[in-house]
């Protein structure tokens, strides 16, 4: 299992789209992928669920990997949390 | 009974037509029964979500084809929540493992989901937990084998009142019918005030619980401009109404005319009609406004609302998305402006007894280096993505600006040694807003890419007045001779140096104030958005050769009275601020 924190650098957060973008994302990877944000963890493949972490902009967002092509995801979903979505 | 609603006008517009009241659905609430088999349970569930699946396909493309793939993506959005794993399989689980009924199972999951959202902080998240309640509801009128409230037995005009509006229901309204909806809760953001906006029907959020009093059939009046729902109106304020809708669309439908065209004069002159916007949600506004370009970003919305400095990183991030999103026209970023009125607690600066003489704007990122140059290198490095120019505010004598000119440039030095591609076009201006520099013009001309005259600012530290002071506010007078003296003095010392002259405070929206200055050769009118459009035909009826002349007329004339009068005499058949 390996696990990185990451700051939120959208401006307005990270809403809808972006969660729509790194559900998508995730939902690529066989390994189990959770997202942990002010000491709350949820399932990194589930939209509704991400939505109540309420993410703000820089907030320091944790990924929790675990299993098959980890690092891999943790590059990929990991570059999706610093970037800039509209 | 007549009555009135007030609510918030979420998309503008009038209707006068009979209400058509949607009765909010009934609360299903499921019995928690156990079910002898399983699996079949599971198929059953399986089955609703995917008839869910084709009807929100279904009206994902007709809501791409009536309106564009961007307000369909809403869809897309209830779409996903269908794949969602914590809802779906969870359901699934629920109903494998403990044999609880489906309708069962999948209510105590959205439920769970809704209850969480709605306790966010965030009101945009807030409103998803109304997608999971529209898209739950549809999978759960599958398994009932029941049909969804029904919108088809609407009158062929009619406003439609509800309690709120789920997305699939504004997408699915029949416009030819529908002339405005009305709803008891939600706010300008909620989806259906956008989808509103998108569709162009008058829509008013949020005019309370009371509304579900009203009855089918009555005659109603709404007035999404003001907000105002009149139920049973009396034969006097139909009438009203009726003229005022009349002119509402009259007036909307000789605007819009307007968006693409150049702002140009009646014989020709051209000028650049700019918006000013103070959060990344309102260039989208500017550019549905028929703005040529962005004449004021503010970027004080960047610092505010927090508790320490925006990052690097975040700047260049929000000044790329304007300049992006502006796609080469011009846009003109302010440097920070804080300390007057606007503080910033996290900075704990100290006070002062006088914070519009202190040290605000340029004054203090003059004094805080750490400030400054983190904002310039996040605006040099965002250049390359448009058409960026850089203004400093509050700079009263020549030192400052050189001081902020070589400060910029240091950091640009640095960036470009650090191999980050850095714009070599960009504009360097300043506004003018203390009298000494607007006296000075000439001088600072000749070192300036720019000049844009902040009216506001101008004007009370002209006439030594603070605006917000009510004893006092008679002399806030954008059209008095000393600021008209003063403006075209800047105007003709920018010119001399073949420098651009631009004005971003609310001058520049003002129908009296705007033939003076097109006459005095300003070339770019800056203001909010909704200024924009009626700005535009008012400048394509005047003459600028005429008021070339005229404005030098004006520049005699001894105080603000005769020289609004003389401009109305002289744009006569004039409406002087529609």
């Amino acid at each position: 299992m390996i696990t990185q924190t990451f700051k939120i650098t959208n401006p307005t957060g990270f809403h809808v789209r972006p969660t729509k973008t790194f559900v998508q994302a995730a939902s690529q990877y066989p390994c189990k992928i959770t997202v942990i944000n002010k000491g709350k963890k949820v399932n990194g493949k589930s939209s509704l669920s991400m939505l109540t972490l309420g993410i703000a902009a820089q907030d320091e967002v944790t990924l929790e990997i675990d299993g098959e092509r980890e690092e891999e995801a943790m590059q990929e979903l990991g570059k999706l949390f610093t970037e800039v979505h509209e | 009974m007549r009555e009135i609603f007030k609510g918030i006008g979420a998309s503008p517009g009038l209707a006068i037509a009979s209400a058509f009241v949607l009765k909010p659905e009934e609360e299903y609430v499921p019995a928690d029964n156990q079910v002898m088999d399983r699996e079949a349970e599971a198929e059953r569930f399986r089955v609703a979500v995917s008839r869910a699946q084709e009807d929100l396909e279904r009206i994902r493309k007709s809501t791409e084809e009536k309106l564009g793939a961007e307000k369909a993506e809403i869809f897309e959005g209830h779409l996903l929540i269908l794949e969602d794993p914590d809802l779906i399989d969870a359901v699934i689980e629920k109903v494998q493992e403990n044999g609880q009924n489906a309708e069962f199972a999948l209510y105590e999951t959205a439920q769970t989901f809704i209850e969480m959202l709605q306790q966010m902080d965030d009101e945009l998240l807030r409103e998803r937990a109304v997608d999971i309640k529209d898209v739950s509801g549809r999978v759960m009128r599958h398994l009932r084998g029941v049909e969804s409230s029904d919108l088809s037995a609407m009158p062929d005009e009619c406003v439609l009142i509800a309690e709120d509006l789920t997305p699939s229901d504004t997408a699915q309204l029949d416009l030819g019918k529908v002339r405005g909806f009305v709803t008891e809760i939600g706010s300008r953001t909620s989806h259906s005030a956008i989808m509103a906006r998108s569709l162009d029907v008058p829509a008013i959020v949020g005019a309370g619980a009371g509304l579900r009093g009203v009855a089918t059939g009555t005659p109603v009046v709404m007035d999404a401009v003001e907000g105002i729902l009149l139920v049973e109106p009396t034969d006097e304020e139909l009438a009203l109404y009726a003229e005022r809708k009349a002119a509402y669309d009259q007036r909307k439908a000789e605007l819009a005319l307007w968006v693409g065209r150049p702002s140009a004069s009646s014989d020709g002159h051209r000028v650049e009609l700019a918006a000013n916007i103070g959060k990344l949600e309102d260039v989208q506004k500017a550019l549905d406004n028929g703005a040529e370009g962005i004449g004021l970003f503010r970027t004080e919305f960047l610092y505010m609302g927090r508790n320490e400095l925006p990052t690097e990183e975040e700047q260049f991030n929000s000044y790329k998305y304007v300049l992006e999103k502006m796609n080469g026209k011009p846009v003109v970023i302010r440097t920070l402006d804080i300390g007057g009125d606007k503080e910033l607690p996290y900075l704990d600066l100290p006070r002062e007894a006088n914070p519009f003489l202190g040290q605000r704007a340029l004054r203090l990122c003059l004094d805080r280096p750490d400030l400054f140059r983190t904002q310039l290198r996040a605006l040099l490095r965002a250049s390359r993505y448009g058409n960026l120019k850089i203004m400093f505010p509050m700079i009263a004598v020549l030192s400052e600006l050189r001081e902020a000119k070589r400060i910029l440039d240091e950091e640009k030095q640095k960036l470009m040694a650090e191999g980050v591609e850095v714009s070599n076009s960009i504009e360097v201006g300043m506004m003018i807003e203390v009298p000494a520099a607007a006296v000075s013009a000439d001088l600072f001309a000749k070192e300036v890419d720019f000049f844009s005259i902040g009216t506001n600012d101008l004007i009370q530290y002209t006439m030594a007045a603070d605006r917000m002071n009510e004893t006092v506010s008679y002399l806030y007078q954008p059209t008095n001779p000393a600021i008209l003296r003063l403006i075209r003095m800047v105007i003709q010392a920018g010119r001399r140096e073949g420098k651009w002259v631009g004005m971003c405070g609310e001058m520049a929206g003002d129908h009296t104030a705007i033939p003076i200055l097109l006459g005095l050769g300003l070339h770019e009118f800056s203001m909010s958005a909704g200024s924009i459009l009626p700005a535009r035909e008012l400048i394509g009826r005047l003459s600028y050769d005429e008021w070339t002349r005229l404005s030098e007329q004006v520049m005699e004339l001894p105080d603000q009275e005769s020289i609004q009068q003389f401009v109305t005499q002289h744009t006569q058949g004039g409406d002087t601020n529609a």
